[in-house]
C-alpha cells in the first residue's frame, strides 16, 4: 500500500491500483471476472462434495473411502468378469464343437483366432517368436512339418501336456548323443551326415557307395525314425527326408545334433491356461498354415 | 505519475449492450419468413425421409450411420474411405460462399445461416411472451416482480423446448429415426444420444437465446473473411447516403430541398438484430438481414418519400450518384467469373469421381511376421489377408487368382479346398470381406528374394478384372 495507507485510483481508468510502483509502471487492481469467481467458488463447494462420496484423503493405513464407496479396481473387476460371462457362449461352443466345425464356422473360427492370437502372444510367443515363425531348436508352427502331429486334436495334446515336460501324459522324446556317449565314432556320425544329407535332397547322390550308411542307420536310427527316415509322430521323431530341420540342416549342424544329442523341452499349460483358452490356441495355430 | 493529457474516451473493453429488435413487417420479413419455414422443414423432416434401397442397405434417405461406417444421401452411398467427397463438398460450400457474397453480398448469413434462423425464432418466442422492443425494455429494466418473473421463466422454458426439438432432431441422422425416436421417449436409446441431444440442446439455448448477435461478432470467422472479399459492385444491404444526407427531423408540409429524406427516426436502429446503426456504412457486425430496409420502407411511405433509401445497392452505384453518372449492377465481373468456374470444376470432378467411382475396392496385406514359411517338401509359402470391398447393394461372385507365380496354390483358412488356382469370394452386398489365404508356390519359381505378383479379382460373368500388386517373398538363397 502507499505510504499514507490510501487506495490510489489510476486517473486514467478510474481503477484502484495496487500501489505498487516500477519505475512509473502500475498496476490496477482490478476485480476477478464474475464468472470466474463464481466457477471457482463452485469447484470449491464440489470439491467438499467429492471428499463425502468419493475415496479422496490417503490415511495412514487406509484412506476415507466416500459414501458411494466407489473404487476403479472393483470396476475393472467387473468389467473383466462381465466380459468372460459374455465370452461364456462362445467358449462353449468352441469347447464341444468338432474340430472340423470350428475351422468351418466362421464366427467360431474368428472367435478362436482372436483369443488364440492374444494367448499366443501372452504366452508362447517368447520362445516360438511373435509371427510364430520359430528359431533353431523352436519349431515353427507356421509350416506343414510337424514332430507329434498337426491335426487340430494333436495340437491340442502338445499344448496341454507340453514335450518333455513335469505332466504325467507329456510327449518325451530324445535324441541320444551317439558321438559325446561313444555309440559311433567320429567318422561314422560323418558318414551318416552324408547320408542325410542326400536323403533330404540337400547333395546329389555322387559315386559314392551308401551301404555302410544305409546299415549304420538301420542299426542306430531306424528305431525312432523308421525305416524309411519319414520319422514317427508317435515318438516324435522327425521326418529326415523333408527340408525342414529343427537344428539346422548343414552338415555342421547334424554332425553336432547326432554327435551331442537333441532334446525338445516344451512347459504343458493343462492347469496354467483355461481349456477355452488352450482350444483357441490350437485353433489359432492350426490356421497359421501348417494345420492338417 | 500525473499526465498533463486528459484520459482517452476509447474504452477497450466495451460490455454488452443489450439487443431488443423491434417488430417489422415487409417483403423482406416476408422472405425470411419462407425462408425458416423452409430451412427448419428440411431440417426437422429430412430425416424421416424413407428411400427404399432394398434388403442390405437402410431406407433412410439421409443418414450418416457411424456404427456401420456407411453414409447415405439418397442415391449417394458413401465408405469411410471415401470421405474425401465430403471435402469436395467443404470446397463447394466455400466457393459458393464466395460467389454468392461477390453477387448479393452476405445472404446466406442474413437467411439461411443456422444461427440466423434459430435466433429469429427464439426472438419471435420472446416477442410473444414479453411483447415488442418498448416492453421488452421497460421489463428488463423493471424491478423483479412475480408479472416479471413468469415472464421470463415462460420464454425461457419455451427456448428450451424448442432446444430440446432441436437437439433431439439432430440425433435422428445418425440411427433409423422412427426407431430412435422410440427408444429416446421410452428412455432405451443408448446413453451418447441423449449426451448429443444435451449437447446440442445447450448450444442452442446458449447460442440462439443468450449468445445471438454475439455469435456473429466475435465467434464467426465469415465476417471478417467476407470485409476482405466484398467489393464496390456486390449488392449489400446500404444506406444511400448521397439521398439520405443531411439528415434531421421533418415537419409535415415542410419542403424536402436543401435536405436529405432520412428523417432521423432511429427505426432501421430498433429493427436491427444486430443492434448497428445501417448509416454508419457496411461493418462487420451487418448480417444484411434486410430488416432496416423493410423499416425504412415503411416510413417513407408513410412521409410520402419514394422507398428504397436503406435497400440493396452497390458502393459503385452511391459514387456514380453522386457524380451524375448512369446507375447499374455489374454482376459478370472477373470475380464472379472465376467463381463459378472454380465451382463447376469442384462439381465436375465430384460428379465425375463419384459415378465413376469402381464398386468394388480389392486390398491385400502380406504377412510380415513371418515373412515366409519354408515347407516340409521344400516349397515356400506366404500369407496374406484379403480384403473385398462390395460397395453394389447385391451379393456379388468373384474369382480371385494370382498372376505372376508359376504353379501357385491358393488355400483359404476355413475352406476345405488346398492349392487350388482360383479361389470363389461371395461378398454380402454392402459389405467387406476380409480373408486370409496362404499362396505356396515351388522353390523353382521363387528364384529371387522377392518376387511381384498381382492378385487379379474378377467377376463371375467375365466381368472387369481389379489387379492388386504385391510380392512374394522366398528365402534368400
Amino acid at each position: 500500500m502507499s505510504e499514507n495507507d490510501k487506495p490510489v485510483i489510476d486517473e486514467y481508468s478510474g481503477v484502484e491500483t495496487t500501489g505498487h510502483d516500477w519505475d512509473g509502471i502500475q498496476e490496477l487492481n482490478n476485480p476477478l471476472p464474475r464468472w470466474w469467481l463464481w466457477s471457482f467458488y463452485v469447484c470449491i463447494l464440489w470439491a467438499v462434495v467429492y471428499w463425502v462420496f468419493m475415496p479422496s484423503w490417503p490415511l495412514v493405513q487406509d484412506y476415507t473411502r466416500g459414501f458411494l464407496g466407489y473404487s476403479q479396481r472393483a470396476v475393472v473387476a467387473e468389467e473383466l468378469k462381465s466380459l468372460t460371462e459374455a465370452r461364456a457362449d462362445l467358449g462353449k461352443q468352441l469347447l464341444a464343437s468338432e474340430p472340423e466345425k470350428i475351422v468351418q464356422d466362421k464366427g467360431l473360427l474368428e472367435f478362436a483366432y482372436a483369443a488364440g492370437k492374444t494367448a499366443f502372444a501372452d504366452n508362447c510367443a517368447g520362445c516360438h517368436g511373435s509371427g510364430a515363425g520359430g528359431a533353431k531348436g523352436y519349431p515353427n508352427l507356421n509350416d506343414d512339418d510337424w514332430l507329434w502331429g498337426g491335426s487340430l486334436n494333436a495340437i491340442e495334446t502338445s499344448i496341454r501336456f507340453g514335450i518333455g515336460a513335469t505332466h504325467e501324459e507329456t510327449h518325451f522324446s530324445e535324441m541320444p548323443a551317439f558321438g559325446v556317449d561313444e555309440m559311433l565314432s567320429k567318422d561314422e556320425i560323418s558318414t551318416l551326415v552324408t547320408y542325410l544329407q542326400i536323403l533330404s535332397g540337400q547333395q546329389a547322390n555322387g559315386t559314392e557307395n551308401l551301404e555302410p550308411a544305409k546299415t549304420l542307420f538301420a542299426d542306430n536310427c531306424a528305431s525312432c525314425h523308421g525305416d524309411d527316415a519319414a520319422g514317427d509322430r508317435e515318438q516324435g521323431a522327425p521326418n529326415l527326408r523333408d527340408a525342414i530341420w529343427l537344428f539346422g540342416k548343414d552338415k555342421k549342424a547334424i554332425f553336432e545334433t547326432v554327435h551331442a544329442g537333441r532334446k525338445g523341452m516344451m512347459p504343458a499349460w493343462d492347469g496354467r491356461l483355461d481349456p477355452v483358452t488352450i482350444r483357441a490356441l490350437a485353433v489359432y495355430i492350426h490356421t497359421r498354415g501348417g494345420g492338417e | 505519475m500525473v499526465n498533463e493529457t486528459s484520459p482517452p474516451e476509447i474504452q477497450l473493453f466495451e460490455s454488452r449492450r443489450k439487443v431488443f429488435p423491434q417488430k417489422i413487417d415487409g417483403t423482406f420479413r416476408r422472405l425470411k419468413w419462407l425462408v425458416m419455414i423452409m430451412t427448419l422443414g428440411v431440417y426437422y423432416t429430412l430425416p424421416w425421409l424413407r428411400w427404399d434401397r432394398g434388403p442390405n442397405a437402410p431406407d433412410q434417405a439421409v443418414l450418416l450411420d457411424l456404427e456401420a461406417k456407411r453414409f447415405y444421401f439418397f442415391f449417394i452411398e458413401l465408405w469411410p474411405n471415401e470421405i474425401y467427397f465430403v471435402t469436395g463438398l467443404m470446397i463447394a460450400g466455400a466457393i459458393s460462399l464466395f460467389l454468392v457474397n461477390a453477387l448479393f453480398g452476405r445472404v446466406w448469413c442474413g437467411y439461411a445461416c443456422p444461427q440466423t434462423v434459430w435466433t429469429d425464432l427464439f426472438v419471435h418466442i420472446e416477442r410473444l411472451v414479453e411483447g415488442d422492443r418498448n416492453q421488452q425494455i421497460r421489463n428488463d429494466r423493471g424491478v423483479w416482480s412475480v408479472k416479471k418473473l413468469t415472464k421470463k421463466a415462460i420464454k425461457h422454458s419455451a427456448w428450451i423446448l424448442v432446444a430440446v426439438l432441436t437437439g433431439g432432431a439432430w440425433v435422428f441422422y445418425f440411427a433409423d429415426a422412427p426407431t430412435l425416436f422410440w427408444c429416446l421417449v421410452t428412455g432405451q436409446a443408448p446413453f451418447l444420444a441423449y449426451v448429443w441431444v444435451g449437447l446440442l440442446t445447450c448450444s442452442t439455448y446458449l447460442l440462439g437465446g443468450i449468445a445471438r448477435e454475439q455469435v456473429c461478432t466475435y465467434m464467426c470467422p465469415w465476417p471478417r473473411i467476407q470485409a476482405a472479399m466484398t467489393d464496390e459492385d456486390a449488392l449489400n444491404v446500404t444506406y444511400r447516403y448521397d439521398r439520405g444526407e443531411p439528415r434531421g427531423a421533418h415537419k409535415k408540409g415542410t419542403s424536402w430541398d436543401d435536405r436529405g429524406d432520412c428523417i432521423d427516426c432511429n427505426l432501421c436502429v430498433s429493427v436491427c438484430p444486430m443492434g448497428i446503426d445501417i448509416r454508419n456504412g457496411t461493418q462487420l457486425e451487418c448480417i444484411h438481414c434486410a430488416l432496416c430496409i423493410d423499416a425504412c420502407s415503411s416510413i417513407m411511405d408513410k412521409i410520402g418519400r419514394p422507398t428504397g433509401l436503406i435497400g440493396y445497392d452497390t458502393e459503385a452505384n452511391i459514387e456514380r450518384r453522386i457524380n451524375k453518372e448512369q446507375t447499374g449492377w455489374r454482376p459478370l465481373r472477373p470475380r464472379v467469373l472465376v467463381y463459378a468456374a472454380v465451382l463447376a470444376v469442384v462439381f465436375i470432378a465430384m460428379g465425375s469421381a463419384y459415378f465413376g467411382r469402381k464398386s468394388l475396392d480389392l486390398a491385400v496385406q502380406r504377412d510380415r511376421n513371418p515373412n515366409f514359411v519354408v515347407l516340409s517338401d521344400g516349397s515356400v509359402r506366404n500369407g496374406y489377408t484379403i480384403k473385398v470391398s462390395n460397395k453394389t447393394l447385391e451379393d456379388q461372385h468373384y474369382f480371385l487368382t494370382l498372376e505372376g507365380l508359376s504353379g501357385y496354390g491358393f488355400s483359404e483358412v476355413g475352406s476345405q479346398d488346398n492349392d487350388v488356382e482360383a479361389i470363389h469370394l461371395v461378398v454380402a452386398g454392402n459389405k467387406l470381406l476380409a480373408t486370409r489365404v496362404y499362396v505356396a508356390a515351388p522353390q523353382s519359381s521363387v528364384n529371387a528374394h522377392s518376387k511381384p505378383i498381382s492378385f487379379v479379382l474378377t467377376e463371375r460373368w467375365g466381368g472387369p478384372k481389379y489387379r492388386v500388386n504385391d510380392f512374394f517373398k522366398g528365402p534368400n538363397e
